[in-house]
């Protein structure tokens, strides 16, 4: 008696099992963002944009009849939880992509990750790194990035400044991933555009002052400053540049400035500055047939009606990176090679900050046409030109 | 574009570095305070400072509150918090050694960024400065309004502090519970008063430094453990322990870094601030206006 109440049982549990499991059967992918630490200005938009982007698209019925379910977690801005969290994704979560990390450096940090895995990776980061393996002087299988690389953020400046004849200039940039790695491309690109660069500066993340560094650029009277950095610190640079009366030393930003807080948090002091931006950041100043005028638009209006905050550039990554995670589910369904395959061959994806044409050897699919170049004007961004 | 002369460009760095300094100088103090009375170093004291900027962009900013009332109340807040902070994280423990004490100082700097993070989120403030934004241009030096409050609390800290310790009868019983806490508790000075006084007073002052600084370079929830770093530095360099040393040991600090910064390479101004911190201990172990003889008797 006991045995066949057992076996009944038994079989009860495995036909419960089978009919459970196609309700399971929904799309996992994973996210990870520095939504705290000291990138969270990064990661708190881009966690916001994903889980806007997956609930617009659940609302609207799943892809093929699917529902996403996006696991988002935090790395807190340190390369070691990064490295756990995306393991835990793929070995225990199961997810068949994941888009993030929000920084180069902890995007850098999990590559080796996803290339053992096999499992692809959408990382919202800026450094060229990320998908160029300098060994094979190819992109990174598995790894795709939406946000501009460093270098076309530099192209776009020097050619702007090759059109107002600047030819003699001084850098700055952060002593982390980011500074650095645009560093670097400002140093390798400048003989290109025959640039010439007088004074190389540098200052930590969380210095208080920059008047040193700008004083001795000012004995040198270069005709244009470039900063490369990304938080508060960009913000005191333009005010310290502002103070010490450069007003005559043009100065870029990087595209690390693409917010409008910066402007407000500058107090006045911004005014002037270049910036280079992809075009969610000006979505209302883009002409009516601009490609990206209808995409661009609705995000920001989706965006500032749904968290009542302004858009910031780098949520537009997380949009880029997770609408094309989604288009790739929607044509291959979820197998980690296929969509790897599908991101490879994507042509003409209209995103947030550019038209996307992904090949073998580029694993962005920008060029520096994705970036407009702005000019602060009345506390607002401004078409430069 | 006229290029700048040499001398004027001197001039400016020793400007920027007495800036800095002012501020390492005031967290500097707040160690000293802390420490000379119950040998600890408070590592939350970083947190001060950055609950000063945050707590007056609120009240002046946010409430609107007029400038001379927000800063009052700013202090008062944020002296309330180093008073918790001895109350509920120091003054439980029950078996006190230096070390246990120290991490609980940790533990509290921790528990005071999270809460400032949930307050004020991630992203910078902004404070207008106390008097304007117009810079001051002395013959070619660029001064902000903002660097003279900075340097002007720093000397009314100094010139209060020391009469606070040589005049009144708390601030020598503070002095004497630094010299001894035993002979002190004899002679009928209530060190436990003592300790949750060291706390208020360094908390005040490092809300004093937070707001001044704020309008020159913003503040966010994670500026403390930097300038905690730097203040305790400057400390060390001084000597620990001793007033005059932090105050010329934030204001060398500070002037090394904007020099090197200026005329060596800015990418290594923390390192050879950080060697020149070496070289004056291998020399002076006990930093340059410490006491090597008092430091013995200490625990720490």
């Amino acid at each position: 008696m006991v045995k066949r109440v057992a076996i009944v049982f038994l079989a009860c549990v495995a036909i419960c099992g089978w009919a459970i499991r196609p309700a399971l059967a929904e799309y996992k992918v994973g996210a990870i963002f520095s939504v705290t630490g000291g990138a969270s200005f990064l990661g708190d938009p881009e966690k916001k944009t994903a889980e806007m982007v997956v609930e617009k698209i659940n609302q609207a019925g799943g892809i093929n009849g699917q529902k996403i379910n996006l696991i988002v977690y935090d790395d807190e801005s340190d390369a070691t939880k990064c490295n756990l969290l995306a393991k835990k994704l793929i070995t225990q979560d199961k997810v068949v992509a994941v888009i993030g990390p929000s920084v180069s450096g902890l995007s850098l940090a999990v590559v080796p990750v996803f290339e053992k895995e096999r499992t692809p990776l959408i990382s919202c980061a800026a450094s060229f790194k990320i998908v160029h393996n300098d060994k094979t002087g190819k992109p990174y299988p598995w790894i795709f990035k939406t946000p501009q690389s460093d270098s076309l953020a530099v192209e776009a400046i020097y050619t702007q400044m090759q059109k107002m004849g600047i030819r003699k200039i001084a850098i700055m940039s952060v002593t982390e991933a980011f500074g650095a790695s645009g560093r670097e491309e400002l140093l390798r690109l400048a003989p290109a555009y025959k640039i010439d660069i007088v004074a190389d500066e540098k200052y930590g993340p969380k210095d208080t002052d920059m008047m040193a560094q700008l004083t001795k650029i000012k004995g040198l009277a270069p005709q244009a400053i470039i900063n490369w950095s990304v938080g508060p610190s960009q913000v005191t640079v333009v005010r310290n540049w502002r103070d010490l009366g450069m007003e005559k030393i043009t100065f870029f930003q990087s595209h690390g400035f693409g917010s409008r807080k910066n402007i407000e948090l500058a107090a006045g002091a911004a005014e002037g500055v270049f910036c280079p931006l992809g075009a969610c950041n000006i979505a209302e100043l883009l002409p009516a047939d601009h490609p990206q005028k209808q995409v661009t638009m609705t995000y920001m209006n989706d965006y500032m009606a749904k968290y009542n905050e302004p858009l910031s550039s780098f949520g537009g990554h997380a949009w880029d990176a997770i609408s094309l995670l989604a288009d790739a589910l929607k044509a291959v369904g979820p197998d980690k090679a296929k969509i790897r395959e599908y991101l490879e061959t994507k042509k003409n994806f209209v995103g947030q900050h550019g038209v996307f044409n992904f090949s073998a050897d580029d694993h962005n699919g920008l060029t520096k046409e994705a970036f407009q170049m702005v000019v602060v004007k009345g506390k607002d961004w401004a078409l430069a030109n | 574009m006229e290029s700048l002369p040499f001398f004027n460009q001197l001039l400016q760095f020793i400007v920027t570095g007495l800036t800095i300094g002012a501020i390492y100088a005031m967290v500097a103090i707040g160690f000293n305070i802390i420490y000379n009375v119950t040998e600890i170093i408070n590592l939350a004291q970083g947190e001060f400072v950055m609950l000063g900027g945050l707590v007056m962009v609120t009240v002046h900013v946010m409430w609107g509150v007029p400038l001379p009332l927000a800063f009052g109340l700013t202090v008062l807040g944020v002296t309330l918090v180093g008073v918790l902070l001895d109350r509920l994280a120091i003054r439980p423990i029950r078996k006190p050694s230096v070390m246990t004490l120290i991490i609980a100082t940790v533990a509290a700097s921790i528990i005071i960024k999270g809460v400032a993070m949930l307050i004020w989120g991630k992203s910078p403030y902004d404070l207008p400065a106390f008097s304007g934004r117009t810079p001051i241009d002395l013959g070619g030096v660029i001064i902000q309004p903002q660097y003279l409050w900075v340097v002007g609390f720093l000397v009314v800290v100094a010139i209060g502090l020391t009469w606070f310790f040589n005049r009144t009868i708390y601030g020598k019983a503070m002095s004497a519970c630094a010299d001894n806490p035993d002979a002190a508790r004899l002679v009928g000075i209530n060190v436990r008063h003592m300790v949750l006084l060291s706390f208020a007073l360094s908390a005040a002052i490092g809300a004093v430094a937070g707001l001044t600084l704020t309008p020159i370079a913003l503040m966010d929830y994670d500026r403390g453990a930097m300038l905690a770093i730097k203040g305790f530095g400057a400390a060390i360099l001084g000597g620990l322990g001793s007033f005059p040393g932090a105050i010329l040991g934030g204001l060398v600090l500070g002037l090394i870094e904007a020099l090197s910064a200026g005329l060596l390479s800015s990418g290594y101004k923390d390192a050879y601030a950080l060697i020149i911190l070496l070289a004056v201990l291998f020399i002076r172990p006990s930093g340059i206006l410490g006491n090597l003889e008092v430091t013995r008797f200490k625990r720490f």
